[in-house]
């Protein structure tokens, strides 16, 4: 039987951590654009090691374009580790920074009860703008950019997607997806 | 010295690629990257934390600009920039460290988003030192992992990149 | 002990056995050079006429010895010249290490003379690349390179040092350690932990699960890829043939995996492949591919591949799985450690209607024949291959005179046919035979080319010279671009673009200039005694074959087709 593959087109979430060297970014994205496929979003941040870079990349594709990505990113010297997250069983968050123009009264207290509504923070107030803070799902800072979008927003700034596990089970385990994976590491 | 610069650019394949590698060709290592779409899903916006001297980035800033794909770069001055990370962290937790844990998350106005009968996963959205403080602090109670979104930043007041 | 970095650097070839190195020299990589002629008694260098030929030159030593070449450029041009060697030894999993230097750390990025990122153009063709900033990693990521491009699957690394690391004054703290004990110490560790580098144990329950399948097949059909080859498993893969009973079809970068004249083979597969092995890949009930990445020159159509069949695809790469070619069963390891794995278990199969059916379109097309009366290219290689001895090495440029070389010639071990298949580097023959035959000066190199390949790089004839290397070079001379040729012939309504070569130079005259024999041959009987006289005369020897504008490479498929659509039998 030949393995069957999911062929409808979704957002995935990689995680890999990669050893923090120059380059490294480089030889990550590399892998994307020589295939031709545009990365929807990157973050990257330090990990709980000290030399240790996670990477988050959300990527719309089809489950073999990811199987194929998630075996080429392995077989790179600097990447220590690579999981591909599902969006059921992992939290999904980014931060905006979102620049409002705020030039009366009236405007400026619409924005801030829209902000509370959102759990968001106005984190600098200056006499025409309120640059607001907010954290969630991309869905959640796409709905608030949405209602701020009336009053003009002036920019915005997006983290991208990091995205961890729910539970116990972290990017250290044994990644083990479907049946393929009984060899343990990709051999280089 | 640790420098922010923001890129605005076409939100395309190989964009990252080729500004990853204007760094990695003076074996300069990124601190930080975030790339996220902005207002209009057309361009992105790239924030990039180094750290080094201020005539490395100006060098870069100038290589960035010649990129066809870049829209516009920015370094911003680190006394008028207000910067965001989030950090999404799992904890080890049980019965008896769960208070603990909750009254850090309370102190550093962080929240869970999840639990499990041996784990908490919490996240906080702050300024890179505040997170830095609070990974510190859940230290002690064995961290499994975290995941950072790296740094975001805009300049304060109505003025724009 | 404390010792130079550049010593370092040498010490660090000879742990890894290297006695051997291809290169040309240049200003920033001038220090190495200095400490190369402090080892001149133990490392010998080959100067080549252009970094490129010192690239095929190294990658055509590897892959006729099966051990890591080595090849050393300056920075800038010297390090881009190298690129097309990179690539070619990418894409054909043939390990060497390529060591560049760059400029000084201070001059690093401000585009200074001779200074290219070469790190991060060849991140894209390499296993790995190395910038060595630091004197003190010299020998981690020496020991770390060769590792890397030896093991798993193998293909180039390259190390770029900067200019000061190499500095006469940079001493630091070194111990030798030969690569044996080596790869299992210190940063090479680190790696294996870390990334597997050694082909892992394949799974017994996949390999019991295809001997499962090989029980229920009745029409098996064996692919050898290029994995045989490099991991040295051509006696386990005869052995598994045989005991299988089944036909064998061989991949361009198969050849020398298994016995040409077997009895069991169906020759080349694929784009230029035999009748008798793409109708058994579209008859076949169970394809086993060992080695083999399915490319689109083997695979062309990956919808219609193998319809009725089931497929197996053994290789040491896991991304390689389900990349190409949707695969219904698969074993991820070594290629002879797989094969052992199998005839263990394995009894003694026979399948004769099977074999008939398929080896019988191989016989047809044997006894067939072609037309005679003129010079042709099979006349070329089947006069080489009765005269020059069985173990004779061929090194192959791209082309038509590639595909006849493999159609008519019979490879019988790994490293006796070095040919670019993946890059389909035109120009690399040359130096692919000249680094053969510094390997194996006891065995015969034959060099087989066209007069568009030959032009592009015969400029190393100098270099076969200088060293005294017999090697004989046969041009199969059609004055035009033969293989583009055919496709404008076949393809675009014969518009004949920029493919006609009606130009110098006198190719024996060349030979003659470079202090080399040449003849020009229009027939059998010439080609004979031009032979006779190219083997016996004990310098390089050039053999300009005339042969007709528009000879053609049989059968074709065209790219994309199924691979029975074939547009010339």
């Amino acid at each position: 039987m030949k393995r069957e593959f999911d062929n409808e087109k979704k957002l995935y979430t990689l995680s890999l951590l990669v050893k923090d060297i120059p380059g490294v970014m480089s030889q990550v994205s590399r892998l994307f654009s020589r295939k031709g496929y545009n990365i929807e979003s990157i973050a990257t941040g330090a990990s709980n090691e000290p030399g240790v870079t996670r990477i988050t990349i959300v990527i719309k594709g089809d489950e073999l374009m990811i199987d194929q990505i998630a075996a080429q990113c392995r077989k790179l010297l600097p990447v220590l580790a690579v999981k591909v997250l599902d969006a059921d069983s992992s939290l999904q968050r980014e931060v905006a920074l979102i620049k409002v123009q705020a030039d009366d009264m009236m405007s400026r207290g619409e924005i801030i009860q829209i902000a509370e509504l959102f759990r968001a923070n106005i984190i600098d107030v200056s006499r025409d703008a309120l640059t607001v803070a907010t954290f969630g799902t991309e869905e959640k800072v796409e709905a608030l950019m949405n209602l701020l979008q009336e009053f003009g927003i002036l920019e915005v700034v997006r983290t991208g997607t990091i995205a961890i596990e729910r539970g116990r089970s972290t990017i250290y385990d044994q990644t083990k997806l479907k049946e393929e994976y009984n060899y343990g590491k990709n051999v280089l | 010295m640790r420098q922010t610069i923001s890129v605005l650019v076409e939100n395309q394949a190989g964009v990252l690629n080729r500004i990853t590698g204007l760094f990695s060709r003076r074996a300069f290592n990124i601190e930080s990257l975030a790339v996220g779409v902005t207002d209009d899903p057309a361009i992105s916006r790239i924030t990039i934390i180094v750290d080094s001297g201020n005539s490395v980035v100006e060098q870069v800033s100038k290589q960035l600009n010649k990129l066809i794909e870049v829209i516009k770069v920015r370094t911003l001055e680190e006394d008028r920039l207000i910067g965001r990370e989030l950090v999404l962290i799992k904890v080890n937790a049980n019965a008896k460290t769960r208070p603990d844990i909750m009254t850090i998350c309370e102190l550093m106005g962080a929240k869970v988003a999840d639990i499990s009968p041996t784990s908490l996963t919490l996240e906080l959205s702050d300024t890179p030192d505040r997170i830095d403080t609070f990974e510190s602090m859940l230290r002690p109670f064995s961290i499994q992992e975290v995941a950072r979104t790296g740094v975001i930043a805009l300049q304060k007041g109505s003025g724009k990149i | 002990m404390k010792i130079r970095a550049t010593q370092a650097i040498m010490e660090c070839l000879l742990e890894q056995e290297v006695d051997t190195v291809f290169g040309y020299p240049g200003g920033t990589i001038l220090n190495l050079y200095d400490e190369l002629y402090n080892y001149r008694d133990k490392i010998t260098h080959v100067l080549t006429a252009h970094e490129q030929g010192a690239s095929h030159a190294a990658d055509g030593y590897a892959r006729s010895t099966g051990k890591v070449g080595v090849c050393f450029a300056t920075s800038g041009p010297g390090a881009t010249n190298l690129t097309t060697g990179i690539a070619t030894a990418y894409m054909d999993s043939s390990p060497v290490v390529f060591i560049t230097c760059n400029v000084t750390e201070p001059l690093l990025g401000r585009d200074s003379f001779q200074e290219v990122d070469i790190t991060g153009i060849a991140m894209p063709i390499t296993k790995a690349t190395y910038l060595v900033r630091d004197a003190q990693s010299i020998p981690s990521i020496m020991r770390q390179a060769f590792a890397v491009a030896a093991t798993g699957r193998p293909g180039p690394v390259l190390i770029d040092f900067l200019k000061n690391v190499t500095a006469p004054t940079e001493m630091i703290d070194y111990e030798f350690i030969p690569w044996y004990e080596n790869r299992t110490w210190g940063s090479v560790r680190e790696l294996s932990e870390s990334h597997g580098l050694k082909a892992p144990e394949p799974d017994h329950g996949d390999i019991d699960k295809l001997v499962e399948m090989i029980a229920q097949s009745e029409r098996p059909l064996l692919i050898c890829g290029g994995g045989v080859v490099r991991g040295r498993a051509h006696k386990e893969f005869r052995t598994f043939a045989e005991k299988l009973d089944s036909p064998v079809a061989i991949t361009l970068m198969g050849g020398g995996g298994f016995p040409g004249g077997h009895p069991l083979t169906t020759g080349m597969i694929g784009m230029h492949g035999s009748r008798a092995s793409n109708v058994a890949v579209d008859r076949c009930d169970l394809l086993i591919a060992v080695g083999c990445r399915f490319s689109d020159r083997v695979a062309l159509n990956p919808n219609t591949f193998a319809s009725q069949a089931k497929i197996v695809h053994i290789d040491i790469d896991r991304a390689e799985i389900d990349k190409n070619v949707l695969t219904d069963h698969h074993i991820v390891g070594n290629a002879r450690r797989v094969l052992e794995l199998l005839n263990e278990r394995i009894g003694q199969y026979s399948h004769p209607e099977w074999k008939e059916q398929i080896l019988s379109l191989r016989r047809e097309r044997e006894e067939v024949g072609e037309d005679d009366s003129a010079f042709s290219p099979k006349q070329v290689l089947e006069t080489i291959r009765r005269m020059a001895p069985k173990d004779t090495i061929v090194a192959t440029d791209v082309g038509q005179n590639q595909m006849w070389t493999i159609q008519y010639f019979h490879f019988d071990y790994p490293g006796q046919l070095l040919t670019s298949g993946g890059f389909g580097t035109m120009g690399f023959g040359l130096g692919a035979a000249i680094g053969a035959k510094m390997a194996h000066p006891d065995k015969v190199v034959i060099h087989t080319t066209g007069d568009g390949c030959f032009r592009m790089n015969c400029h190393e004839l100098s270099t076969v010279e200088h060293y005294h290397l017999p090697i004989i070079t046969v041009v199969f001379n059609n004055g035009t671009l033969g293989m583009v040729r055919q496709w404008q012939n076949l393809i675009y309504d014969q518009r004949y673009s920029e493919t006609t070569l009606d130009r110098g130079p006198d190719f024996v005259k060349l030979a003659e200039a470079y202090g080399l024999k040449g003849c020009r041959v229009t027939n059998v009987r010439e080609m004979e005694a031009a032979m006779a006289e190219a083997l016996s005369c004990g310098c390089g020897y050039v053999i300009d074959c005339m042969l007709d504008i528009d000879e053609m490479v049989r059968p074709m498929v065209p790219g994309g087709g199924n691979i029975t659509d074939f547009l010339l039998s």
